[in-house]
């Protein structure tokens, strides 16, 4: 078919569909490598905590997956599912198996299996650590799928390599950071790709994908609640807004039938997710669960916007075959009908709500709504710092430039608006809602703001390069060749048609920037009117200019933040010496080591909650309480227990079989996370349960605060309408100096300088001389920031002593006390 | 306490003399001189003698006979003799002696004995001298066996003042060295004299066999009683050029048990005195060019060592965690690269890996060290030779790729100690092609991919042929060939349309009427030929029902390529005329003008469509 004048006149000859078909094969060939660039960018950006660290698991939650995964790896999937877990929250337990999203450690456990059956020996730590790197390029990718549905492969390249780099998600994914987030993203970006889809094409082998996506969601993370309620929303609106079709109903239907039956076998979330009560809040608004309430859900809305949908396929069939005229008549009865029996089921819904106790709000729902319900009321989700609203410096920190571009994004969403770009500005305004109530749920901002910002982004650089385009030619002096591409040489077309459909078909077209749709309801008019709308040369030149900058700075951002700010393991701290030596604080494994090598195996360590999974993982102790925040009598026992004397504190742990008591003093090297700095919340827990420890007795009110002339201490002045401030200095009360926090913590520590200055508080401690009488010191690390202490044994009794009576006397009058302060007597 | 054990002790010895002197003579050897030195600067006792022996009697001696008590002799970890010749500076020690332990018939229970093989039967009136060097681990005592942090760390330590033998020894001396110059207690026997850190006993002359005077002494030891109770060292060889070595060390401070609290400020304030029995480090010699030396353990990097390295030795300095008190525990593991070429040899068709045994760790008791050396797959007939006994068993290991798994050698000993850092050799067979092997497997393995992709695209996997939609997939595909086919034409149309513009651009720089007409000719008949191929494809089109929603786009298309055509010819022959007729270019370009606009118009028009039939 080829002619040789062709090739010969390649060079001048007009861009023809040879040429075109060849470019979009080129365009498919270049986009899967850039599709495979961007993975790779991000799983190595995730790298630096590897390289600047060390491969390690992060932080706290990681550690509890970490060990789930271990035993999984070991005893295998039923004994996981049957796991109860002995050695936390003694003497309660924790069933694991149920209590936990299953889908991380399934994954990690998979690729540990499958990659050593290959006999590749890797570790189940290696692969935990690299866990989230992997998917946060699988994420990536799905974010150019999902955005190439939307608004065609460019923006789908742009949106991928954003998300590949943008600092929110990075936060929850550097190797080693081995949380639910890490593959739920994934997860949430591929559900949200596979709605589209199904959207666009409505096939049910999409929607029968979208359910299993959507399952692995469910089994992954909490966050699920969020796609079963976005979805129904969108299909809501777009019944609303009169775009239904039978697309939307095979989207939808399935994905509810399908996805309801498989996420109900995930032990987590049960078939009490259908049956319990909790919906009611996310009627309104839905919910990110986490550790606590793993039960609430949303089916309310998913189930009421099923049967919306099929009232709406019901009437959209009766239109079919009914004459208009007839038509109205069903209408007005169907509706009538309909009124009464909606009423009626509201009626009930009301009942049903109003007599459950808690009125069908959970505390986590609530703190949606009113971000400030938390602090005020549930001390236990409040003082987790992901739980606080975010401030605007953290909006810039964690999508930066994303920020400005996503309000273009949405424009662009707008022309033309589709069933597919309405999800897609339904996602960016809920997330926005919703991490404007907890820092933690930036990250479901993050995909959204890069999807539109890829959007916004593409659309930005084609309409400049296509003035660009248009006009160098004009400069040139031949209008008649505006269109010619100076790049299309052209070979001889191929004569095998199968293969160059089988190019065409190919997914990314780099090079292509009509959008389908568009195409299909307004073809060639809206062309040429967007021919027409150009701008000047000098202006999109700069403005190209402009957007590639401000591209840079996005990726400069980016690689600084992952590699300075989010690439911490938090387990071990680094400082720069003033030589530019660097100096490594080891302390908290140094602690855990010594607690696994060096007590016996069954000793119970009582630490705050924090430090619970660390605990159970690294030293493979049994702790008292744990990061899995489930059971908050446990925890106000263990808070009461560190603001109480000594003596209360020893007969409460003594109950509680606990050996070694774990603190975390920072006071030596200024580390500022520290058990003193928590302390606040540990009062505030513990007093929230058991009333004898008031507030008021640890704070210094602030009429006191005045007379004071020097003011350098304030650790609490996160919450100055309280009444006062927690103060360990010379003005602190005798409760707060007396109380078992402060004298662990500061147990000889006046020793180290002679004045005992606490480089955290930045002042010198209340009490400096003091002896513990129940407590012994047995280990504290090189730079003091974790501190052991064994429980002394009981006293013998020393039978016949002159002080008996006396004695006995006093024992009795306290055991009366105790016996309502301690609630394990 | 001590009085009890000590007392204890006495009576096994009293019960050991009775047996010992109704005891037999063994032989006729005498012992004309013996020198014994007993070390005790680190954790093992280290006793070197050096006996000189001779024969008294008619027949000539093959062996000599050494006794050691029993409770010491479970405690000995290393036992070696060997030859002197020559005296003085010309002292030369010859090769070891076997000493395997013997049971001769008649003697006392209380001892165990071993049998020194003389290298040459020693004939009447012979005399030979021997080196003997026995060490024993976990014979200083620590006591009391529990002291707080501030103590100091004293130990005890039992042994004989007299030589104990079976035969009569004339002329004894005994030295003990010391670590410190801090003697609590020591045994004083006749001529006993201390000097520094060194307690000599002796001379001592003419004493019958199984003399015994026992003797304690009770001192400072603050060395580092590091004893790894159990040490997996995984020796792995790759013919890639490596000899990686993985060390497990499970360690604990062999010394008085710490008891009350640890203070970290007292130890940082004063470690010398409130730290003293603590030991902080371990220094490990490793093989020069040792590389990717890495130290952690279960939780992580330990990022607390040092490395120097120079051409003879590579010195490595590790931290553990936290200081190591009496009793407490640590475990970590080390690893080390080591060059292929340092270590594995090849000598009669057999390759031999020649390697250390025991943990390069300075002054550290074993006591129980598993040695794995792993082979790379497909090494057969493999022997270990090894300097001492050792238990020997063997496994199958899994790793990187393999099919069969990798050989490998166990060799198990309990109670090891720095002596025991010999080369022992393991030979095997091994085909250097074998290691080609798993590159291929990759290779083989993602070639195999790609031809399972290829034949996936190629091969048409529907079930039924005869379906509906399989059908009008096949017709739809059709109708993309085709659509594909007008494309194309269309594109020589342009082309065509192409050429025409140039032969105008040459026009009016060559000014060559005829051969812009001849071009215009040439151009009319081709466009006429693909005209008529494209009628069949938009028959075909026509005639079939998927191409429906297509076929108007197509047809437009074709419509407004003629048209394009026919302006264009009319442009030509506009400008040909203008230019025939010399006409000025300002009017040419006035006539041409709207016929322009139009051209330009359609070309878009096509363009456009091109495109739409192309997102089909």
């Amino acid at each position: 078919m080829a002619s040789p004048e062709s090739a010969v006149n390649g060079p001048t000859m007009t861009a023809g569909a040879a040429s075109k078909s060849l470019r979009n094969a080129f365009g498919g060939v270049i986009a899967f490598i850039i599709l495979v660039l961007i993975g790779v960018l991000a799983f190595s950006i995730r790298l630096f905590s590897v390289i600047k660290y060390e491969s390690v698991i992060h932080e706290f939650d990681p550690y509890f997956n970490y060990r789930v995964t271990q035993f999984l790896s070991k005893n295998g999937i039923y004994d996981f599912w049957n796991w109860f877990d002995d050695r936390t929250w003694y003497p309660l337990g924790r069933v694991i198996g149920g209590t936990v999203y299953p889908g991380l450690t399934l994954t990690a456990g998979t690729i540990w299996k499958v990659v050593n059956s290959l006999n590749i020996p890797l570790s189940v730590e290696t692969v935990c650590v690299f866990t989230a790197p992997i998917f946060s390029a699988f994420a990536s990718w799905a974010a150019y799928l999902l955005t190439k549905e939307v608004k065609g492969p460019g923006a789908g390249l742009t949106a991928a390599a954003l998300l590949a780099m943008v600092p929110s998600y990075i936060s929850r994914s550097v190797a080693g950071s081995y949380d639910n987030e890490a593959v739920a993203i994934f997860a949430l970006v591929f559900t949200f790709y596979l709605y589209i889809k199904t959207l666009n094409t409505g096939s049910l082998f999409y929607a029968t994908l979208n359910a299993l996506a959507y399952f692995y969601m469910v089994c992954s993370w909490g966050g699920y609640t969020f796609i079963i309620n976005l979805i129904p929303m969108h299909v809501l609106l777009c019944i609303v807004t009169g775009r239904y079709s039978s697309r939307l109903y095979i989207a939808y239907a399935p994905l509810v039938v399908l996805g309801t039956l498989l996420a109900s076998l995930v032990p987590v979330v049960g078939f009490n997710a259908v049956l319990t009560s909790e919906h009611f809040a996310s009627f309104l608004f839905l919910i990110l669960v986490d550790r606590q309430c793993h039960l609430s859900s949303s089916y309310y809305l998913l189930v009421q916007v099923f049967i919306i949908i099929h009232v709406v396929a019901l009437a959209y069939y009766i239109k079919g075959i009914l004459s208009p005229k007839m038509f109205k008549v069903a209408v007005t009865l169907v509706v009538s009908v309909g009124l009464a029996v909606c009423c009626a089921v509201i009626a009930i819904l009301i009942a049903v709500v109003a007599s459950s106790p808690t009125k069908g709000w959970s505390g986590r729902s609530l703190t949606l709504l009113d971000p400030t319900y938390a602090s005020k009321y549930i001390p236990i989700i409040a003082s987790v710092s992901e739980h606080q609203p975010p401030t605007w410096p953290s909006y810039f920190m964690d999508i930066n430039v994303l920020a400005f571009l996503v309000p273009a994004g949405i424009i662009a969403c707008f022309m033309p608006l589709t069933d597919s770009s309405s999800f897609v500005i339904l996602y960016i305004v809920t997330s926005v809602y919703f991490s404007g109530v907890m820092v933690r749920l930036m990250l479901v901002l993050a995909p959204a703001a890069c999807i539109l910002s890829g959007i916004a982004l593409s659309e930005a650089f084609n309409v400049l390069t296509r003035s660009i385009k248009f006009q160098l030619p004009g400069i040139a002096g031949n209008p008649s060749i505006a269109e010619e591409n100076g790049s299309s040489t052209v070979v001889a077309p191929n004569d095998i048609p199968k293969t160059e459909e089988a190019a065409k078909e190919k997914p990314a077209k780099k090079n292509r920037k009509k959008e389908k749709e568009n195409v299909e309801k307004k073809p060639t008019p809206s062309k040429t009117e967007k021919r027409l709308l150009v701008l000047p040369l000098e202006a999109s030149v700069i403005a190209v200019l402009l957007l590639v900058l401000l591209g840079a700075f996005y990726v400069v951002h980016c690689v600084w933040a992952a590699a300075e700010a989010y690439s911490a393991p938090s387990i071990v701290l680094t400082s720069h010496s003033n030589d530019g030596g660097l100096h490594v604080f080891d302390d908290f494994r140094e602690a855990y080591s010594w607690l696994s090598h060096n007590t016996d195996v069954d000793d119970k360590v009582a630490s705050w909650w924090d430090y619970g999974y660390q605990t159970t993982a690294m030293a493979n102790r049994t702790v008292l309480v744990d990061n899995n925040t489930w059971n908050n009598t446990h925890i106000a026992t263990v808070g009461t227990a560190m603001s109480s004397p000594e003596k209360q504190a020893w007969e409460i742990f003594h109950s509680l079989d606990v050996k070694y008591v774990l603190v975390v003093f920072g006071g030596v090297v200024g580390y500022p996370s520290d058990d003193i700095n928590k302390f606040l919340w540990m009062v505030r827990i513990g007093g929230g349960v058991f009333p004898h420890i008031k507030e008021p007795d640890y704070l210094v009110s602030f009429s006191n605060l005045r007379m004071l002339t020097s003011q350098t201490y304030l650790f609490a002045c996160l919450y100055p309408k309280r009444d006062g401030q927690y103060r360990i200095d010379a003005q602190a009360t005798p409760t707060m100096l007396n109380c078992l926090m402060y004298k662990l913590s500061y147990f000889r520590f006046v020793e180290t300088d002679g004045k005992g200055f606490d480089r955290v508080r930045r002042t010198e401690i209340g009490k400096k001389h003091f002896k513990l009488t129940h407590f012994e010191e047995v280990f504290t690390t090189h730079h003091w920031m974790v501190r052991i202490y064994k429980l002394k044994p009981q006293r013998n009794r020393i039978r016949g002593k002159t002080k008996k009576s006396k004695s006995s006397r006093s024992v009795s009058s306290k055991r009366d006390v105790r016996g309502k302060r301690n609630p394990w007597h | 306490m001590a009085v009890g054990i000590g007392f204890r002790r006495r009576l096994d010895f009293l019960l050991l003399v009775i047996a010992i002197l109704s005891a037999p003579v063994l032989s006729d050897l005498i012992l004309s001189k013996v020198e014994r030195q007993i070390d005790l600067t680190s954790q093992i006792a280290r006793i070197s003698s050096t006996i000189k022996a001779e024969n008294d009697g008619s027949s000539s001696v093959s062996e000599i006979l050494l006794a050691i008590p029993e409770l010491q002799a479970k405690n000995l970890a290393y036992l070696t003799a060997r030859v002197i010749e020559g005296k003085g500076k010309a002292r030369t020690s010859g090769l070891a002696l076997t000493v395997e332990p013997a049971n001769p018939k008649g003697m006392p229970p209380a001892l165990s004995f071993y049998s020194i093989v003389l290298p040459k039967p020693l004939a009447n009136g012979d005399s030979v001298t021997l080196d003997v060097l026995a060490a024993f681990t976990h014979s200083l005592r620590p006591f009391p066996e529990k002291i707080t942090q501030a103590d100091i760390h004293l130990v005890l330590f039992q042994d004989t003042g007299h030589y104990l033998s079976p035969y009569p020894v004339k002329v004894q001396s005994l030295a003990v060295k010391l670590p410190q110059a801090r003697i609590e207690s020591y045994t004083k026997l006749d001529n006993t004299k201390t000097l520094g850190s060194e307690i000599k006993y002796g001379p001592y002359e003419n004493l019958p066999p199984f003399s015994y005077s026992p003797i304690a002494i009770h001192f400072e030891a603050n060395q580092a009683f590091a004893v790894a109770r159990e040490l997996v060292r995984e020796i792995e060889i790759s013919h890639w050029g490596n000899v990686q070595v993985t060390e497990h060390y499970d360690i604990v401070h062999g010394g008085a048990m710490s008891k009350g609290e640890f203070s970290r400020l007292d130890y940082q304030s004063k470690p010398q005195i409130r730290g003293a029995s603590a030991f902080k480090h371990l220094v490990a010699k490793l093989p020069p060019r040792a590389h990717s030396i890495y130290y952690r353990d279960a939780i992580g990097n330990i990022s607390t060592s040092h490395v120097r390295g120079d051409s003879k030795k590579t010195e490595i300095l590790i931290e553990p965690r936290y200081p190591l008190f009496g009793g407490w525990r640590t475990a970590f593991t080390i690893g080390y690269g080591l060059p292929l070429h340092d270590f594995v040899f090849e000598s009669e068709g057999k390759r031999f890996l020649n390697i250390s045994f025991g943990s390069p760790m300075h002054d550290i008791v074993t006591d129980s060290i598993t040695l794995k050396v792993v082979l790379p797959e497909g090494s057969k007939y493999f022997s270990v030779s090894t300097p001492f006994a050792v238990q020997q068993e063997e496994e199958i290991k899994m790793s990187h790729l393999d099919i069969f798994g990798r050989p490998v050698v166990v060799l198990k000993k309990a109670n090891v100690v720095p002596e025991h850092n010999q080369f022992f050799q393991v030979y095997y067979k091994f085909n250097a092609l074998a290691m080609l092997m798993e590159p291929f497997m990759l290779i083989t393995g993602i070639f195999f991919l790609f031809v399972t992709c290829i034949v996936y695209v190629h091969v048409d996997l529907s079930i039924s042929k005869s379906s509906a939609s399989y059908l009008a997939k096949l017709q739809w595909d059709e109708v993309r060939a085709t659509v594909q086919q007008i494309q194309n034409i269309i594109n020589q149309c342009l082309s065509t349309h192409e050429k025409l513009e140039a032969s105008l651009r040459d026009l009016s720089r060559t000014g060559d009427v005829q051969a812009c007409k001849a071009a215009r000719k040439a151009a009319d008949g081709l466009l006429k030929e693909l005209s008529k191929e494209l009628k069949p494809l938009i028959a075909f089109l026509q005639s079939t029902p998927p191409a429906a929603h297509i076929l108007p786009k197509v047809e437009e298309l074709v419509a407004k390529e003629r048209e394009l055509q026919e302006r264009l010819m009319a442009k030509h022959s506009t400008i040909v005329d203008s230019y025939e007729k010399k006409l000025g270019g300002k009017e040419t370009e006035n006539r041409v003008a709207s016929v322009q606009q139009k051209i330009v118009a359609l070309r878009q028009d096509i363009e456009d469509l091109m495109e739409y039939i192309d997102e089909i």
